[in-house]
This record gives C-alpha cells, sequence and structure tokens, in this order.
C-alpha cells in the first residue's frame, strides 16, 4: 500500500478557460471541478450516477461527473452551469425556470438546466412524454417536477 | 477511493500489450459508468486501470450481408439511434434506448455493458434471443463465441482478464417478424428491471414459424427459455388460446432461480415471470 497517492497531470478546458492540475488518478471529475478548479456550482448528490445534480457536458455529451475519473477528462472540453449563461445575460432556459418556478431549494438545479439545455439542442420542441423520458434521471428532492416540465416547455416556445 | 495508475492507450494494440504486461492487476474500462461506481464504493481495488477512452478503431456500427458488426466501444446510445440498428434489429435499439438514463448511455458502452455481466441489464435478453456474438481480443489473438457462452454467472464472464471485447455481431431479425421487450418494474423508469422479457414471433401460414423469449433480472445470468421456444415452435396460431400461452409459459416458473431485493421478492419474481413471459408472448404471436 503506498502512502503518496499515484498523480497524474490534466488540462482540462471548462467553459472556455483551460486548467492544467496534478491530481491524486482517484479524483472524480465532480470533485476536480469543485475543488480543485473552485467552480461549486456542479452538485454531488446521490455519488452513484443516478440523481443528475452532477450533471455536465463533456465533449458534446451530457454526463454524470460523479461516476467519471477526472484523469479521463484528460483534453477534454467541459461546460458546467457557469458557462451557461453569457456573462449577465441568462440563458433562456435559466430565465424560464425562474418565470415559472422550476426551482426550489436549488440543490439540483444546475444539472436539471444543463439535461434540459442538451434537451432543446437535441431535440427543440419536445413532446411532454419526450419531456419526461430525457428527464426522468434528473431528480428533483422537493419534488417540483411539473413546474420543471413548464420551465422547459416554456423555454421551448421561445425557441 | 484507494490509488491505481491510470492508462489511456492510444490505440487497440497499445492497450492488449498493457493488459498482458499487468493482467490480473489490471481492469479495464471502456464507458467507466459501472467500473467508477464499483471503485468509488471499495468493491474492487486494482492496481492498474486502463481505460480504453482514446481508441477509435472499434466504435463504429456496420453491416455485413444480413449481420450487425458492433464495435465494443460503441455507446449505447449510438446503438439506441443507429439508423442501421433500427432497420435490422429494432428490437436492440428498443433495448439499449430503456437502459439508464441518456446521460449514462452517453458514456456506457456495448463491450462494457457486456463484460460487466449484470443480469438485470436491459440488453442480455435481447442479445440472447438475437443470437449475438462477440469477438474477444488479446495479445495473443481473438475468438468468437456465442453470447449464451460468456455470461457466467452474476458479473462474471467466461472471458480471460486480458481479453477486450472488440466486436459484438448480431444477425437481423427474422424478416416480418413480431417482437417486444418487456421491462417491468414498479419504481422509477431509470431503474434495473424486477423482470423483463425479450421475445420475437412469427406466425407463417397459420403456424408458428419463430418463438424466441429469453428473460432478464431473474437468474445469475440472463436466460433464454429453449423449453417455451420448443414447445410453441409449428403449433397451430388457432390454437394458441391465452390457456394454453398460460400453461406454457408456466414452466417458466422452473428455469428462472430470483433473488430477494429491493426489487421485489423472489416468489414475485417468479411469478411476474410467467405473467410477463405469456404478456409478451401474446404480443409476438398474434
Amino acid at each position: 500500500m503506498t502512502t503518496t497517492p499515484v498523480k497524474q497531470s490534466i488540462t482540462v478546458t471548462i467553459n472556455g478557460k483551460a486548467y492544467t492540475k496534478e491530481i491524486p488518478t482517484y479524483r472524480t471529475l465532480v470533485d476536480f471541478i469543485r475543488y480543485d478548479v473552485g467552480l461549486t456550482g456542479t452538485k454531488e448528490a446521490c455519488s452513484v450516477g443516478v440523481c443528475g445534480a452532477c450533471t455536465i457536458e463533456m465533449d458534446g455529451n451530457i454526463t454524470a461527473s460523479c461516476i467519471t475519473l477526472a484523469v479521463k477528462a484528460d483534453g477534454a472540453n467541459i461546460t458546467t452551469i457557469e458557462g451557461v449563461a453569457d456573462g449577465e445575460k441568462l440563458h433562456p432556459i435559466q430565465e424560464a425556470f425562474i418565470n415559472h418556478g422550476g426551482f426550489q431549494c436549488g440543490a439540483c438545479t444546475p444539472g436539471q438546466i444543463m439535461a434540459a439545455k442538451a434537451l432543446l439542442e437535441h431535440n427543440p420542441h419536445p413532446s411532454e412524454p419526450e419531456i419526461k423520458e430525457w428527464m426522468m434521471g434528473n431528480l428533483c428532492r422537493c419534488t417540483g417536477y411539473y413546474q420543471i416540465i413548464e420551465s422547459i416547455q416554456a423555454a421551448a416556445e421561445a425557441n | 477511493m484507494h490509488d491505481f495508475e491510470f492508462h489511456a492507450p492510444a490505440s487497440l494494440n497499445e492497450a492488449l500489450t498493457l493488459l498482458s504486461k499487468h493482467n490480473d492487476d489490471a481492469k479495464i474500462m471502456a464507458g467507466g459508468t459501472s467500473l467508477t461506481t464499483l471503485l468509488k464504493q471499495s468493491l474492487i481495488a486494482p492496481a492498474h486501470i486502463i481505460s480504453l477512452h482514446k481508441i477509435t478503431e472499434i466504435n463504429s456500427i456496420e453491416v455485413s450481408g444480413d449481420t450487425l458488426n458492433i464495435g465494443g466501444l460503441v455507446t449505447q446510445r449510438q446503438v439506441e439511434l443507429s439508423d442501421i440498428v433500427k432497420k435490422h434489429a429494432p428490437l436492440l435499439a428498443d433495448a439499449y434506448r430503456r437502459v439508464a438514463t441518456v446521460r449514462i448511455r452517453n458514456v456506457a458502452t456495448v463491450g462494457g455493458g457486456i463484460a460487466q455481466a449484470d443480469p438485470a441489464m436491459d440488453p442480455p435478453p435481447s442479445l440472447l434471443i438475437l443470437n449475438a456474438s462477440i469477438t474477444a481480443t488479446s495479445s495473443k489473438g481473438s475468438r468468437t463465441l456465442p453470447i449464451e457462452e460468456v455470461y457466467a454467472d452474476y458479473y462474471e464472464t467466461t472471458l480471460e482478464p486480458d481479453e477486450i471485447i472488440t466486436q459484438i455481431h448480431v444477425p437481423a431479425q427474422p424478416a416480418g417478424s413480431n417482437w417486444t421487450y418487456i421491462k417491468y418494474l414498479p419504481r422509477t423508469e431509470d431503474d434495473y428491471a424486477t423482470v423483463s422479457v425479450a421475445a420475437i414471433g412469427k406466425i407463417t401460414n397459420g403456424e408458428v414459424a419463430e418463438a424466441r423469449i429469453a428473460l432478464g433480472a431473474v437468474s445469475s445470468t440472463a436466460i433464454r427459455a429453449a423449453t417455451v421456444e420448443n414447445a410453441l415452435v409449428g403449433m397451430k396460431q388457432s390454437s394458441l388460446t391465452r390457456e394454453k400461452l398460460k400453461e406454457i409459459s408456466q414452466t417458466i416458473a422452473e428455469i428462472v432461480d430470483p433473488t430477494d431485493d429491493p426489487r421485489g421478492s423472489a416468489w414475485y419474481k417468479k411469478d411476474m415471470s410467467v405473467v410477463f413471459a405469456r404478456r409478451a408472448l401474446e404480443e409476438v404471436l398474434k
């Protein structure tokens, strides 16, 4: 058993900015983003890839950052919730979540927004069943699901 | 999580060389969705992880004659969306569409899922009844084996530690056949099934020409119900009453061996195996 962790240097582009850090190989991507880079918008809740709170976009696809090793993201291009707005101007999905009460405690919201953004990029005008199928892996402990669906529908209409 | 060396070979050959060197001390990581979860829970502690994410040689889907050849590193999402899979084996596209959530399917691979060998996963029953086979490759060469010879036990395959699943071969569904994949689960849609059933059926000239059925989540591996298939083929469609299908499906109770878990008790899963097998047969033998 070694006492010093095995480390590796990685470079990851997050929201357009490149970060180079030396990290233990066992570091998860969510921990890298939150603690090594300091972007705490991405949340970790279930830790096993089920709840959707840690959703980020990596090389064009949404993924669960809590079950991704940070070393696997070496060279990757990542978008987190901090990279969704254009400066002070919120993304239409963020506006819709605010206007339609698509969040309560807010813990799941970054993941909900990342998933909803990917849905509308893939399917700009989803039906309600399509929204439910896509979003089923994003859990809301406040159970505010109707407002989340309404928010996504409103953002799609604004498209 | 414990310490490990992380390797990201750029080619299949480089990966196979690394595997032959580290063998039992190494774990292969394809998408990593299952492996990372096992690492986080300290259920495995390999000294080396060989990640295949930089390899581009085995991540496309091609058709050769009547057979789909799916690269081991093709993502489950690619299978779900592939037009050629939907054309040749729509059952397979549907089974992969039912796996977990889009976030997982974006990353999890076909080869990785087969190697994980969780009997409650969605694809295994469909892979069984489509008569799929795999090619496993090591630094010593390649071999092809039928999917039912790959699954050995809960989370166990017959693959050697230095072998990588490089291809999955899936013969096209019989022309004009009906198919279904029933995923019965009382909790949320992204969960594992309590009982799952895949079936293919075809009636020609009033007789059963094709009857294939397999179940997931009710044994140490997904299982094909050969007794049911054999009883059905050649039967007159007019004799396939609900009572008759019920009677034939009853033999499934003898081949399943479920365990108690939060998705249902063993006796319940056994009963539901029979019920959902009968429903699947009713659906495909119309």
